[in-house]
């Protein structure tokens, strides 16, 4: 495309399978006065990334 | 729903339901504006010749047709509070030697007596959270206060009496810690950087800044030691997590200057987090600030994006800006959020039982004890379902899948209800999205931003 390049697709996972809850509470991180829960990672994506890169 | 703004010299269009991104040249930008209801942008259009009108619009209906943007809205899946408890926040001390002028906690106390959490009532804690975590594995547990360093031999032992039993139930305890870093030795450091996962010191900027709000009880600032002890633990603590954490007031509303201070000064991960107190507060933020307070998030971003451009992206880390566009949390956990009163709980130094540490002391917001479990009154199911698909306030804010519909103590506080946010805290989370989606788009496209479009389809 000559005008838009695109960034990111579909990044809100909202298929069934989600919310195993496995990920950080996000208040326990660096705010504990705020909400901002878009920086926390996935725990699911994170674990089969690291196995991922471990089985290279 | 699209969100689009302008940040870092470049143009950004968020699609709201699917947290797609793009960015594109000034005249798509105009499109999408005229697309999005804004009719002022058909003047600047005029400019542009029909060719090169066409050609956008076809790139535009192109990713419509993809779903990438203006996708169509799809009603959220509430999870409800499911018995399940898997993060805890535990005030093993109700003292502090500190005396900040901002802290909610009424410099420790919580606005009752003074006084530490025993190892039993610690040990209490930990098998309640065992006991009461389901099916998850990974739980958290934050040592907090007050200053937790005060009564660290519980802490150590806390995490000693964890680590033996947690095998047994099959889980898996991630240890914080948040601390005034004045309370610290290279024994307390080594024990730390060995059992915490995460670390949050506190630090507020500037000495002249944080030495006027964080005052030993004696008077004293308390900067030049704290600076002094975060410094040797960062210098110990390897790649692990941890954060060098601020809090700005009306006092310091060039905030900006504190973070970089912090960076400047060896830090790497900072954050900073606006005051929320009483009006009737000196030091108190409200919306008349707002306009300031949003070009300190700005000029952050600029120096933030030029800074890890320059030295490496690990050198610099600010935590409301780190934001991975393309694997951050599910639905599920955005409309969740903290999960205060549901599956995150706080506990006191006498074991009872609140949704959250801001909450603590409230008797209408007791859940229990850990010795005889939670008491079943409803608050995890008035908790979890308030989220941002039930706040008229929220439904139809651009950034409700970045804050989840912000803190519900800090509504309840200053609001008097746990459903109605704080507006000048909405603002400056919004503003505080924008820079983290700017720089997040830039850093994955490798700088690509509007101006490599092109002059011909950037034209003013």
């Amino acid at each position: 495309m000559k005008h838009i390049r695109v960034i990111a697709r579909a990044a809100i996972d909202r298929s069934e399978h989600t919310g195993c809850g496995e990920c950080q509470a996000s208040c326990q991180s660096a705010c504990k006065t705020s909400c901002t829960v878009a920086n926390q990672p996935c725990e699911s994506k994170r674990v089969n990334r690291k196995e991922a890169s471990g089985n290279k | 729903m699209v969100h689009l703004f302008e940040m870092l010299g470049s143009f950004f269009c968020l699609d709201v339901p699917s947290g797609s991104v793009i960015t594109t040249d000034r005249l798509t930008y105009l499109l999408l504006m005229l697309r999005n209801g804004v009719p002022g942008a058909l003047g600047e259009l005029s400019t542009f010749s029909g060719e090169e009108r066409a050609e956008a619009e076809a790139e535009i209906d192109g990713l419509i047709a993809e779903g990438v943007i203006f996708s169509p809205e799809i009603p959220d899946s509430v999870r409800l509070a499911d018995g399940v408890v898997k993060a805890m926040c535990l005030n093993v001390t109700h003292d502090c030697n500190l005396r900040c002028k901002y802290c909610f906690a009424d410099g420790g106390a919580y606005g009752g007596k003074r006084g530490s959490m025993s190892l039993d009532t610690a040990k209490a804690a930990i098998d309640m959270l065992l006991a009461s975590s389901g099916t998850r594995r990974n739980l958290e547990v934050d040592f907090f206060g007050g200053e937790p360093m005060l009564n660290f031999e519980t802490v150590k032992q806390t995490v000693a009496y964890a680590r033996a039993c947690e095998g047994a139930f099959g889980k898996r305890i991630r240890f914080t810690l948040t601390t005034n870093a004045t309370v610290m030795d290279e024994g307390s450091i080594d024990f730390l950087n060995r059992e915490m996962s995460n670390v949050v010191l506190s630090i507020d900027g500037r000495s002249e800044v944080h030495d006027s709000m964080r005052r030993f009880a004696g008077g004293r600032g308390s900067f030049a030691r704290a600076k002094e002890n975060a410094l040797k633990f960062r210098a110990a603590r390897g790649d692990k997590d941890y954060y060098v954490r601020g809090t700005y007031t009306a006092e310091n509303l060039d905030f900006c200057s504190d973070v970089l201070f912090l960076n400047d000064c060896g830090f790497d991960k900072v954050s900073i987090e606006p005051a929320v107190l009483p009006a009737a507060s000196p030091y108190a933020l409200g919306m008349s600030n707002v306009d300031k307070l949003k070009g300190e998030y700005l000029r952050l971003a600029e120096e933030y994006y030029k800074r890890r451009s320059a030295l490496g992206r690990d050198k610099f880390s600010f935590f409301h800006f780190m934001m991975d566009l393309s694997g951050g949390p599910c639905e599920k956990k955005r409309l969740l959020g903290c999960g205060a009163g549901a599956e995150y709980v706080a506990v006191s130094p006498d074991g009872g039982i609140f949704p959250c540490h801001q909450f603590i002391g409230r008797a209408e917001f007791g859940m229990g004890n850990v010795f005889d479990g939670l008491r079943p009154n409803g608050i995890p199911e008035r908790f979890s379902a308030n989220t941002v698909s039930s706040k008229d306030g929220c439904k139809k804010c651009w950034a409700k899948y970045y804050c989840s519909g912000g803190c519900a103590a800090n509504a309840y506080n200053l609001n008097g209800r746990l459903d109605a946010p704080v507006d000048y805290l909405c603002e400056l989370q919004k503003t505080r999205t924008e820079c983290a989606i700017a720089v997040a788009a830039l850093e994955a496209s490798d700088g690509f931003g509007t101006a490599d479009f092109g002059a011909a389809a950037n034209k003013a």
